[in-house]
């Protein structure tokens, strides 16, 4: 027997840009690539990267041990699902190869499959075959599967009367129970409360312990360094680090605060002459204090803004501008409206501001700075923080919120009456 | 899971990586993930692996069909008699179509039972990957189920019309002959060349939204072109073998021939057209198999 669980050689995926602009293409499209013959249905040709290409994975290769956890972290569109997703072969690699020595069960989503319609205990034999779990092992795990979701009381109702809580409850309970060797999770501890996160991840935890090897994507540093003793992390498609988990979660937000704000502090003292206090850090902790790069709607997010100051300030007066990837400011928070001045300072220290609730749709945010010491502007900052959101969690049934139509998610209730 | 001896090889060979991959072979299931060149056909372990989840879909199908509706599965029921009724003025009584020595009601039902079947899975099955699209980006498991699915699951609604069938030969007096028993080949038949057609548009449809549009009316214009509710025999002799290129041609007469008996109408085409739309059924299913199974790869992509 091998002590390889998964092995992966050289493996890339190439995609064409626009897939989505274009992808409810029409006949007549197709009928006027026939005159000029350009592109195949199966996308085998055109391979030479003219442009209109991108290779979302390349050149990956690792080798897993067989019974290990391994955490993969990377930010949005760095090919973490790609690679989960060619895993569990829901999609095709362009070039090389993967050998998984094994059954995979993979977890890209709870709940796949659910059916509104259906109650709850139907929704658990639909969903668990979906998952690739037998009859027999569904019966036999059936009770542990109601006990552990908490909804015994609501088995036999239609899931569409469901509460978002119940849903994703029962969605994760079915989940939580399947047992393959190998275990392919992506980002699903993402939703749900707290305390029943912390129930999954307890979950998780049992499985790691069986002996199962187990890919598990996150941007929730503090789950991965909870649970995986190594990570691989990746970046534009490649992997960029791969070993003990601390050292690549270090490496890795260095290279975040590195690639998106190299703040040379006396630089910016020299040449703003005027201006008492620089940023020269920012980051994003998520509601365990844990640093992070995704904002999860609904839960809470602190940004944090590390300064520096010169000629003894006292009092800052903080202001940012949230604004959304359409360059929409979406919110305007003040300490003037809350704290008041924020100090003494010091030398150094950080400001930290809590967001409850996080009601943002999908998408790439970034957050304008402005400092005010006794009144005066004296450090401001176009983008002194960038974040991605992720909305899936917010309401029931993981619906996205159309950009377009959203700048922000409303908590909303409805009600039918009839006159 | 493992076997005792497999646990002996590793100890063994544990330092020799190209012995101890030998070895795992033995025990573990492995998968290899690479591009896929060239076409596909049907995998027929991976198929035989999911087969529960197939029961499953057909299972979800019947299931959420009639939920939330008063009349439920009396639908099922009352669709085939309506349009019989409906027929049965336009062709049976204003335009007395001939219809062998069957009454024309029990001749359109039979004609009526096939098709809408058929109807029902082909509409059904063409847009079956799309409106599955949330499994087919978030779980592996042979695609071919789904429009498979789809021609399955509307059997149920075959069987139901195929009683209220029975219920009227009983009442027009007709006895079967010895010919019903082939009516399951008949049946398999339709079944055949729904999901073979469907094969191909559900295929069509992940990259063409416009077969969303154009089944429907694929469909409705294909039933005239078939002897649903009028006899061959309506259709010049010299064009006839036009119609036994359709395969739903082979279909609905071989129903009639099934149902009535030998004989019974002077309607039925020659064996040997019906052994032509065979052909074409048979030659539909396979080319939308390989088709299908050669574009899935990209359905996850650009579904």
């Amino acid at each position: 027997m091998s002590d390889i669980a998964i092995r992966v050689q050289e493996l890339g995926k190439l995609y064409r840009i626009g897939t989505a602009a274009a992808r409810h293409d029409t006949l007549r499209d197709a009928l006027a690539s026939l005159v000029r013959p350009s592109r195949s249905f199966s996308g085998q040709d055109n391979k030479a990267s003219n442009g209109s290409h991108f290779w979302a994975l390349k050149d990956i290769s690792f080798e897993i041990k067989r019974g290990t956890v391994i955490g993969v972290i990377g930010r949005n569109g760095a090919g973490k699902s790609t690679l989960l997703k060619i895993l569990s072969r829901i999609t095709e690699p362009t070039t090389g190869f993967a050998e998984i020595h094994g059954r995979v069960g993979s977890l890209l989503e709870v709940g796949t499959g659910f059916h509104p319609e259906l109650t709850g205990r139907e929704n658990i034999y639909l969903n668990g075959a979906i998952l690739g779990m037998k009859r027999v092992e569904i019966d036999r795990k059936f009770d542990e599967i109601v006990a552990f979701s908490e909804i015994e009381r609501f088995l036999d109702t239609p899931v569409k009367r469901y509460s978002s809580g119940m849903y994703v409850r029962l969605a994760f309970a079915v989940a939580a129970h399947l047992e393959p060797e190998i275990l392919l999770v992506d980002e699903v501890l993402a939703v749900g409360d707290a305390a029943f996160q912390k129930k999954c991840m307890g979950k998780m935890g049992d499985v790691a312990g069986h002996g199962r090897t187990v890919l598990f994507v996150s941007h929730n540093m503090g789950v991965i360094s909870q649970m995986c003793p190594q990570s691989i992390a990746l970046r534009e498609g490649r992997i960029v680090d791969f070993g003990d988990t601390r050292e690549v979660i270090n490496r890795y937000l260095k290279t975040l605060q590195d690639g998106n704000r190299a703040y040379a502090i006396e630089d910016r003292f020299a040449r703003y002459p005027d201006r008492d206090i620089v940023l020269t850090g920012s980051s994003l902790l998520d509601q365990d204090q844990e640093p992070t790069d995704l904002v999860i709607a609904g839960q809470p997010i602190t940004m944090e803004f590390e300064y520096r100051t010169r000629n003894n300030p006292q009092y800052a007066e903080i202001s940012l501008t949230i604004f959304n990837q359409l360059g929409i400011p979406v919110s305007h928070l003040n300490t003037a409206m809350l704290a008041g001045p924020l100090g003494p300072l010091g030398e150094r220290g950080h400001f930290r501001c809590t967001l409850e609730d996080t009601p943002l749709p999908s998408g790439s945010y970034r957050v304008a700075l402005a400092v005010h010491l006794h009144g005066r502007r004296v450090e401001e900052h176009e983008s002194a923080l960038e974040f991605d959101v992720d909305d899936s969690g917010f309401f029931a049934h993981q619906s996205h919120a159309a950009l377009q139509y959203s700048t922000m998610l409303l908590r909303h209730a409805w009600l039918h009456g009839k006159a | 899971m493992i076997e005792q001896t497999g646990m002996i090889t590793e100890e063994a060979s544990s330092d020799e990586p190209a012995l101890s991959s030998f070895a795992s072979l033995v025990d573990i299931p492995v998968t290899v993930i690479e591009p896929s060149r060239g076409l596909s056909f049907i995998d027929l372990q991976a198929f035989w692996h999911y087969r529960e989840l197939l029961y499953f879909l057909v299972w979800r199908d019947i299931k959420v069909r009639y939920k939330q509706t008063a009349l439920g599965v009396i639908w099922v029921i009352l669709q085939p008699l309506a349009s019989m009724a409906i027929f049965t003025i336009l062709f049976g009584v204003l335009l007395d179509a001939p219809s062998g020595e069957v009454p024309y009601p029990l001749f359109a039902f039979a004609g009526l039972l096939p098709w809408n079947y058929f109807s029902f899975a082909l509409t059904r099955s063409s847009t079956s990957v799309v409106t599955n699209a949330n499994l087919v980006t978030k779980i592996y498991f042979p695609r071919v189920m789904i429009p498979l699915s789809a021609v399955i699951s509307g059997l149920v609604d075959f069987v139901v019309s195929l009683l209220v069938f029975v219920v009227m030969m009983v009442l027009f007096a007709i006895t079967p002959t010895w010919a019903i028993l082939l009516l399951p080949l008949f049946l398999l038949l339709a079944m055949l060349t729904s999901l073979g057609f469907g094969l191909w548009l559900s295929a069509l449809n992940v990259r063409y939204r416009d077969i969303n549009h154009l089944a429907p009316f694929i469909v409705q214009i294909w039933m005239y072109l078939t002897p649903v509710v009028y006899a061959t025999t309506l259709i010049p002799e010299r064009f006839r073998f036009l119609l036994s290129l359709n395969p739903m041609t082979g279909v609905i007469e071989g129903f009639r021939w099934a149902l009535f008996g030998p004989g019974v109408t002077d309607t039925v085409l020659a064996p040997a057209f019906v052994a032509l739309s065979v052909g074409i059924a048979l030659v539909v299913f396979f080319t939308g198999l390989v088709f299908f199974r050669t574009t899935e790869k990209t359905f996850a992509d650009i579904v």
